[in-house]
C-alpha cells in the first residue's frame, strides 16, 4: 500500500511539472507575446526594452527562464507583468472566495443530485422519473454564463430579490456572505445535480436488483433502510470519485464563468483577466494551482479506491 | 418443442436438448445496430423526436440566406444604427437615442429585434448558429478521430507507446478545461499559427475547433483505450493473430469495428459538449473573430448589454439551450439503446 501510496504522488508531481512546462511553453512560444513591451508601457524606446530585457531575464534562455519563473512561484515572490504587483498577495485575499463558492456549491449539488437522482430512480418509468430527467437534461444542456447572467438580470437586477453581484466575507457577516452566494451557488449546481442525479439513478437501479438487497428486504428491514443502508450507500461510490475530481477543479479557480459573470472577483476570475492580457506569472500560478487540486483529488480518490480494492494496486 | 418455456429443457433430457433445439430453430441474429435502432425506435421515440428536432435546427441554420435575403433583407455584418422601421404604423428606431436596441418585432426585419450595433439579431443568430453547429460538429469530429487512434494505439500496443499516450492524456487531463481554452485561445489568435506547411490566420475557425477537440480527447481516448484493452485479449482477436494477421491490419479490421458503438455513443453528446465550449470561449472572448456571429459569441455580447435590453441574452442562449438539450436528449436514448456504460465531464 506504502509504494502505491509513493508511486502515485511520484506521478502527481511528474504531471504537475509537465502542466507547468506546458503552460510555460505555450505562453513564451506565441508570436506578438513580448512581455518587455507590456511592461515598458505606451511608447517604449528601444534602451528602455533593452534594459527591461535585461531585468526580468527575457534575454536569457528559456530553461534558464523556467527554472526562475518555478522558484519564484514556491518562494511566493512571483510578479505579473502588467501590474508589477506580487502574484501571491494578489491571490492570497482571492482565495476565500473561490473557495466560499467552490464549498457552498459542493455541498448543494451533492445534496440534491442524491436526493433527486434516489427519487427518480425509486419512481423509475413513472411520470417523476420522466419529468426530473427532462429538468435534470436542460440543467445539463444550460451554459452556466447565460444561467447566471439571466438570474443576476432578473433575480437580482429587475426584481430586487437577490443582491447583484458581490461578495461578503463569512467573517464580516454570514448572512450576507451566504445571501450573496446563493445565486451563484445555485448557477453552478445546476449542471452538477443534472449530471450526478442522472449516474446516481442509473447506479441505484443497478443495485437494486443485487442479492444482497433482496436478502436486506426478505430480512424485514424497512424499505427506507434499505434504500438508504444498503442500495445508496453502495450506488454513491462512482458519485463520489466524480465529486471529489469536480470539487478540485472548482477549488482551483476552475469556476472561471460563474466567478466572472457574479463578478466574485475569484481565483478563477483572475486566471481569465491576466489570460486577456497575456499576463503570463499569474496564468501560470493559476493553472499550477488549479492543476494541483484537480491532481490531488484524483490522487486521493485512487488511493482510497486502492484500500477499498486490493485489486486497483496491482494494476 | 420450439414453443417450450426455456426452463424446462434441464428436466427433459440433458444436453442433447440443447442441440436438437439448435437444429430447429432459426436463430435470427441481428447486428448490434440492428438492435440497437429497433431498441430506440421502441422504447424511445422522445429521443428520436429530439433527434429530428436537432436536424430541423440544422436545416434553419443552412438556410440563413434564405432569411437574410427574403423576409430580413439584410445581412449579418451590416448595421442599421440610425435607421428607422414601422412597426404598427409607428416609425421607431431601430436603436434608440440612448442606445437601447430594438425587442423582437415578429416581423421580417428584425424579428428578433437587434443589437447595440443595430444589426438584425435573428439574421445573426442563423448565421452564427453555422458557425457554432460547424465549430462543434468538425471538432467533435476530430476529437472521435484522435481518441480512436490514441486509444487503439495505446491499448493495444501497450508498453512504452501506453505509457506515453497515457500520460499525455493525463497532462491534457490536469489542465484545468476552460483555463487550456482560453490560454490556447489567446495565444493562437494574437498571431495565428504555423506548423511547417499548416497556416493559420489569427480570425481562422480552425483555432477554436481544434482547441475544443484536443481539450476533449483524453474524455473520450481513456474509456476507448480501456476497451481496447478489454478487445485485444477476446478470441477472435487471438485467432485473428493466429493466422497470422499483422497487428496493423488486427487493430483496423478486428478492433476498430468493435469500437463504432462506442463512437456513436459518444458523438452527440460530444457535439452537444463542444458547442457548450465553444460558447464559453465566445463567452471570454476567445472563440470566433468579430464581427463573425456564433452563439457563444453573442451570449458573450448579450449578457455585456443585457441592461439595454435581455433579449439579447436570451436569443442566442435559448436556440444554444434548445440545440444542445436535443442533442443530449437524442444522445441519452442512442446510449441506452447501445448501452456501454460511459460518463462525460464537462466544464462549468
Amino acid at each position: 500500500m506504502t509504494r502505491f501510496v509513493v508511486r502515485r504522488v511520484m506521478q502527481m508531481l511528474i504531471v504537475l511539472f509537465a502542466v507547468s512546462v506546458l503552460t510555460f511553453l505555450i505562453f513564451n512560444v506565441i508570436p506578438g507575446g513580448d512581455p518587455a513591451l507590456r511592461l515598458a508601457g505606451r511608447q517604449p524606446d528601444p534602451g528602455q526594452l533593452e534594459r527591461i530585457r535585461q531585468d526580468w531575464g527575457f534575454d536569457e534562455p528559456l530553461y534558464v527562464q523556467y527554472v526562475k519563473t518555478i522558484g519564484n512561484v514556491v518562494s511566493g515572490d512571483l510578479v505579473s507583468y502588467t501590474t508589477q504587483q506580487n502574484v501571491w498577495q494578489e491571490l492570497k485575499g482571492r482565495i476565500p472566495r473561490t473557495f466560499s463558492l467552490a464549498i457552498g456549491a459542493a455541498i448543494m449539488w451533492m445534496v440534491f443530485a442524491t436526493a433527486l437522482g434516489l427519487y427518480s430512480a425509486v419512481k423509475a418509468g413513472r411520470f417523476a422519473d420522466r419529468f426530473l430527467t427532462i429538468i435534470a437534461l436542460i440543467g445539463i444542456s444550460m451554459p452556466v454564463f447565460w444561467v447566471g447572467a439571466l438570474m443576476n438580470y432578473y433575480l437580482g437586477f429587475k426584481w430586487e430579490i437577490f443582491p447583484n453581484g458581490g461578495y461578503v466575507p463569512f467573517g464580516e457577516d454570514p448572512w450576507e456572505w451566504f445571501y450573496h452566494l446563493l445565486m451563484p451557488w445555485t448557477a453552478l449546481s445546476l449542471l452538477f445535480i443534472g449530471v450526478y442525479s442522472r449516474i446516481l439513478r442509473s447506479n441505484v437501479l443497478d443495485t437494486i436488483n443485487e442479492d444482497y438487497v433482496r436478502t436486506a428486504r426478505a430480512k424485514g428491514l424497512s424499505e427506507r433502510r434499505v434504500l438508504v443502508r444498503h442500495v445508496l450507500r453502495n450506488s454513491m461510490v462512482p458519485v463520489i470519485t466524480l465529486w471529489g475530481l469536480d470539487f478540485g477543479a472548482v477549488l482551483g479557480g476552475g469556476a472561471i464563468l460563474t466567478e466572472t459573470v457574479f463578478d466574485l472577483q475569484g481565483v478563477g476570475q483572475y486566471a481569465a483577466e491576466s489570460i486577456g492580457q497575456l499576463d503570463v506569472p499569474p496564468v501560470l500560478f493559476i493553472t499550477l494551482f488549479g492543476a494541483f487540486f484537480i491532481v490531488l483529488l484524483n490522487t486521493i480518490v485512487d488511493i482510497m479506491y486502492a484500500a477499498l480494492d486490493p485489486r486497483v494496486r496491482l494494476a | 418443442m420450439a414453443s417450450e418455456p426455456a426452463t424446462d429443457y434441464a428436466f427433459q433430457g440433458g444436453p442433447g436438448a440443447f442441440e436438437e433445439e439448435a437444429g430447429h430453430e432459426e436463430v435470427h441474429g441481428l447486428s448490434p445496430w440492428r438492435l440497437a435502432l429497433r431498441r430506440l425506435k421502441r422504447n424511445n421515440k422522445v429521443a428520436i423526436v429530439f433527434g429530428v428536432l436537432f436536424l430541423l435546427l440544422v436545416a434553419i441554420c443552412l438556410a440563413a440566406p434564405l432569411w437574410a435575403n427574403g423576409p430580413a433583407d439584410t445581412d449579418p455584418y451590416k448595421n442599421h444604427l440610425t435607421e428607422t422601421i414601422v412597426i404598427d404604423g409607428k416609425k421607431t428606431n431601430v436603436v434608440s437615442l440612448d442606445g437601447v436596441p430594438i425587442g423582437p418585432t415578429w416581423q421580417g426585419k428584425f424579428f428578433l429585434g437587434a443589437d447595440t450595433n443595430g444589426r438584425d439579431t435573428a439574421v445573426r443568430l442563423l448565421y452564427g448558429g453555422r458557425n457554432s453547429l460547424l465549430i462543434g460538429c468538425a471538432a467533435a469530429l476530430i476529437t472521435a478521430l484522435l481518441a480512436v487512434i490514441l486509444g487503439i494505439l495505446a491499448g493495444f500496443v501497450r508498453g512504452f507507446t501506453d505509457t506515453v499516450v497515457s500520460r499525455t492524456l493525463d497532462v491534457i487531463w490536469a489542465f484545468p478545461v476552460l483555463l487550456l481554452g482560453v490560454a490556447l485561445g489567446t495565444a493562437l489568435s494574437l498571431g495565428g499559427l504555423e506548423i511547417g506547411p499548416i497556416k493559420l490566420g489569427a480570425g481562422s475557425k480552425l483555432i477554436p475547433i481544434l482547441i475544443i477537440a484536443i481539450v476533449y480527447v483524453p474524455y473520450m481516448a481513456r474509456p476507448i483505450r480501456g476497451q481496447v484493452l478489454a478487445l485485444r485479449e477476446k478470441e477472435f482477436v487471438e485467432a485473428a493473430r493466429a493466422q497470422g494477421m499483422r497487428p496493423s491490419r488486427i487493430m483496423l479490421s478486428e478492433i476498430l469495428p468493435n469500437l463504432s458503438s462506442t463512437v456513436i455513443v459518444f458523438l452527440p453528446l460530444m457535439v452537444a459538449n463542444a458547442i457548450l465550449l465553444e460558447a464559453a470561449l465566445g463567452f471570454l472572448g476567445v472563440g470566433v473573430k468579430a464581427p463573425e456571429p456564433s452563439w457563444g459569441t453573442m451570449i458573450g455580447d448579450g449578457v455585456k448589454h443585457i441592461l439595454s435590453g435581455p433579449h439579447l441574452a436570451i436569443v442566442p442562449g435559448g436556440m444554444l439551450v434548445l440545440t444542445v438539450l436535443a442533442l443530449n436528449v437524442f444522445g441519452d436514448g442512442v446510449r441506452d439503446a447501445f448501452d456501454p456504460r460511459s460518463t462525460v465531464r464537462m466544464e462549468h
